[in-house]
């Protein structure tokens, strides 16, 4: 029995000093003072590796997504001989909600696992602490840009993926099924508000991505240094970034519908 | 790894491509047409009931959009709905005795405010209030009314009501 308490205050305290290094991690990542000349580069490389690398994916599931929502609900519609509502009915489901969501949980699979992965492995090899011992602060230097690098990503990428999701509506509603354009764009714009719901969404994407590097970076940096470890902070980074998101949507949603 | 280079201008080009998105989204999907807020001016008119008329209602002169509904005050001491619109500067030859009346697109749809401009030579200008006004029809009131007239009616009403007993 007390065996049992004693597990259960050290599980406790573990998960408790996770948390804590975790926290002072985005602490350090937030306020430490940015080298612009030499951080610089490193930024953009890091932009290149997590947002141009996943445009592909971002772009492809985006059209596919959109096209196959325009399939669902022209048919649903159309029972109840509300077609014209096909362009609301899709840009107002893609723009709050299935925009964010799906490229946030996509980005972790695609570039937070990398990130995880990369950082895991560089130290496991002691490139870490080489580093650290020729006085470079490895999260400056490693930790700062990647975190950076998935902040400015992520809102550009749900930015394409509603536009990419909207146009593959657009094909299947329109050019497909034989809606009218002009129906479709019009009602579109009368019941899309720009700032209660483009805006809402791209806010939501830049929490998301706030939380998804956040958590693939802290995976990589507190990894296990074997290939053992990296490959369960690898899975851990995909599952708790994409728990993290779908929980976090639902807050925020909670929040901007205004039931709070 | 990429030239570093090359990796800068294909960022640089990921961002355009987002801004490309993003401008879509504002303009096509969104309409944010009114950017840079037209000029316009406002006007008043007190309703006895407004229905289910929202605030950035459209306001209308023979189908056409003219301005929208800024504001929905109650006036304390009349109890009258006072709706304060925003008309733009282009459509300032309204006449001052024109109605002002309170419509519904399609059987379900949103509330509107349709003017229907009269004869006069003086025009609505910017604080003035429209006087003539038709409250908005609320389709409960209306069924309340129609079958308070079928059971109190005089004699065609009650004919009426056997007719539909009857069926």
């Amino acid at each position: 029995m007390i065996d049992r308490l004693v597990l259960t205050g050290q599980w406790g305290i573990h998960n408790l000093r996770h948390f804590g290094r975790a926290g002072i991690l985005f602490l350090r990542i937030l306020f430490g003072s940015p080298n612009l000349r030499r951080g610089f580069p490193l930024l953009v490389q890091q932009v290149y590796a997590e947002g141009v690398l996943s445009l592909l994916i971002i772009v492809v599931s985006g059209l596919f997504i959109g096209m196959v929502l325009a399939l669902q609900g022209y048919h649903t519609l159309a029972k109840f001989g509300a077609s014209q509502e096909l362009g609301p009915l899709v840009a107002l489901s893609v723009v709050r909600e299935l925009g964010p969501v799906v490229t946030a949980i996509l980005f972790a699979g695609r570039a937070g696992s990398a990130v995880t992965a990369e950082i895991g492995l560089m130290k496991a090899t002691e490139q870490l602490s080489s580093m650290e011992m020729m006085a470079v602060d490895p999260v400056r230097k490693v930790i700062s840009p990647r975190f950076w690098g998935g902040f400015i990503s992520m809102p550009l990428l749900v930015i394409i993926f509603n536009a990419t999701a909207i146009y593959g509506a657009y094909l299947v509603g329109v050019k497909w099924l034989g809606g009218d354009a002009g129906t479709f764009w019009s009602n579109m714009q009368s019941s899309v508000e720009f700032h209660g719901d483009v805006l809402n969404g791209i806010l939501k994407s830049i929490v998301f991505g706030i939380a998804v590097t956040w958590i693939a970076v802290f995976q990589g940096y507190t990894a296990v240094p074997t290939s053992a470890g990296i490959a369960s902070a690898t899975t851990r980074t995909v599952v708790y970034g994409s728990l993290a998101v779908l929980g976090l949507d639902f807050v925020l949603t909670a929040m901007m519908i205004g039931e709070w | 790894m990429l030239p570093q280079r090359l990796i800068e201008s294909l960022v640089g080009l990921f961002l355009i491509f987002s801004l490309f998105a993003l401008t879509v989204l504002a303009f096509q999907v969104s309409g944010m047409t009114n950017f840079l807020p037209q000029k316009s001016y406002s006007v008043t008119a007190a309703f006895d009931d407004i229905g289910g008329l929202k605030v950035r209602a459209p306001v209308k002169i023979g189908g056409v959009q003219i301005g929208e509904v800024s504001r929905i005050d109650l006036d304390p001491a009349s109890f009258k709905a006072v709706v304060h619109m925003k008309i733009n500067k282009q459509f300032k030859d309204i006449p001052d005795d024109s109605s002002a009346g309170i419509f519904t697109a399609g059987l379900l749809g949103d509330n509107y405010i349709a003017i229907s401009p009269m004869y006069n030579t003086t025009f609505l200008k910017n604080g003035s209030n429209i006087e003539y006004t038709n409250s908005a029809m609320v389709l409960e009131k209306l069924i309340g009314q129609f079958i308070y007239s079928l059971k109190n009616g005089d004699d065609n009403g009650d004919k009426n009501g056997d007719k539909n007993v009857k069926k």
